[in-house]
């Protein structure tokens, strides 16, 4: 735990964040029919998933911890990084419906990824109901953690998986080719790497933050 | 050895008290016939409905659709009839996951032989269109069983929080969801008598759905029913 009191990779973080600001907008991208220069929102659209992966993979290592030893703080942990893996949901969801509005013509067209999104959303929706339901504070913990792991891998199921088994216009879906295949040449990986890197340290920093704001209140709440 | 054994015992438990009251298959079995009647009562307000191009998908989605109502049903009960003394028993007398085990298998057996009764019943209604009767077949099988793995998982979770039905359906269908559209596309594939192996993807897709979920379900049941 000692990690998250550590500076090195909020700097890091802010780092490369502001450098995917200039090296996303400004380095010259490939020219394709279609997509033209919206080629760029490849360094702000698949971040904000990726940054969402890695704090719902943290916040399911932390119900696991949770199950195991039945620490508290393991619990706010893991709440708090769906907290914010929801934030970063949403921002991916609008992210990729205004991509969406200039390539497919629709904000939302109903499309397989787009919809099973949708309904990976509410799995998570599902998860703060939850929560909410149950007053006794550790079994709501236990509850709430083993509903989380149970989640996760639906929601990787519906996001990752099923969308690519049909006709998806997205990306990487439904026999289209995936950006990484021809079309991030070695220029658009100086941008796209540290984008990735960066957002999901953002995400993790802001994780952190909230954490410890829940950790405060509950000491505070702690009878001693 | 120890846990085949008390699952198959606990699985016997299981068909022993249902064949008593008959309480839930009955129940279950009713529905699923009341709704039957009351779509087909509804259709036949619009005459020629069967000829007209929709007819097909209505069908399957609408099957699908009662499947799914009927599954939550009888499922949601397998937690929740269930007295707090009688589960304090079982916990003294065997493993959690037989207790899952057991439940799970007998939930399967239970929507496996509802779901047939509903085939039979939504035949003898509505005109047949399927193509390859075999597939279909199969593949309300592999539904069943889905819904089974799935159900039984998700009800033992909202029984713990408060029994409530309401919890029940908010749980389960975010997780039901990714199973009933591939079990849709899978079935539509049989309704049409398309090729077979165009819809192995889909089964390999159920399948690993299941072990996914059966999987976790027996990691994270231990840690539910303790108190």
């Amino acid at each position: 735990m000692k990690f998250i009191y550590q500076t090195w990779w909020k700097v890091l973080a802010v780092i490369l964040v502001f450098s995917t600001f200039f090296t996303g907008l400004l380095f010259h991208v490939p020219t394709l029919p279609v997509l033209h220069e919206t080629i760029r929102n490849l360094y702000f659209h698949v971040p904000m998933w990726m940054a969402m992966l890695t704090v719902f993979v943290v916040s399911v290592f932390y119900s696991v911890k949770y199950l195991s030893t039945g620490k508290e703080e393991h619990d706010l942990a893991a709440v708090e990084c769906v907290n914010t893996g929801l934030l970063f949901y949403s921002l991916g969801l609008v992210t990729g419906m205004i991509w969406a509005k200039y390539t497919w013509g629709e904000f939302w067209s109903g499309d397989p990824k787009q919809n099973s999104a949708a309904i990976a959303f509410l799995l998570y929706c599902a998860y703060l109901v939850l929560r909410n339901s149950i007053d006794e504070e550790q079994k709501r913990a236990k509850i709430s953690a083993i509903y989380n792991i149970f989640a996760f891998p639906i929601m990787i199921v519906l996001i990752f998986i099923l969308p690519r088994m049909t006709d998806s216009l997205h990306p990487g879906s439904g026999g289209n080719p995936a950006f990484g295949k021809y079309d991030l040449d070695n220029g658009m990986k100086i941008a796209f790497y540290p984008a990735m890197l960066g957002w999901s340290f953002i995400a993790l920093w802001i994780a952190t933050i909230r954490y410890r704001i829940r950790l405060i209140e509950y000491k505070k709440n702690a009878i001693n | 050895m120890n846990l085949i054994n008390q699952t198959w015992h606990l699985f016997k438990k299981e068909i022993l008290l249902e064949w008593r009251s008959k309480y839930a298959f009955n129940g279950v079995l009713l529905y699923v016939v009341s709704t039957v009647f009351i779509c087909y009562i509804s259709f036949n307000l619009t005459p020629g409905f069967e000829h007209s191009g929709g007819y097909k998908i209505v069908w399957n989605v609408l099957f699908w659709i009662i499947i799914l109502f009927a599954s939550v049903n009888a499922i949601a009960k397998s937690f929740m009839q269930e007295s707090k003394s009688r589960l304090l028993y079982y916990y003294t007398i065997a493993s959690p996951q037989a207790i899952i085990l057991s439940k799970i298998i007998y939930n399967i057996l239970l929507m496996s032989l509802l779901s047939i009764l509903a085939l039979i019943v939504y035949l003898l209604f509505f005109t047949n269109t399927i193509g390859d009767p075999i597939f279909y077949f199969l593949s309300v099988l592999l539904g069943s069983c889905s819904f089974s793995t799935v159900f039984t998982m998700i009800s033992a979770i909202a029984s713990k929080a408060g029994n409530n039905g309401t919890l029940m359906s908010i749980l389960s269908f975010p997780v039901i969801i990714p199973v009933i559209l591939v079990l849709i596309r899978l079935s539509k594939g049989a309704m049409d008598g398309l090729e077979r192996s165009l819809n192995y993807g889909n089964i390999g897709v159920l399948c690993a759905i299941n072990v996914i979920v059966l999987a976790t379900s027996l990691l994270l049941f231990p840690y539910l029913w303790r108190d």
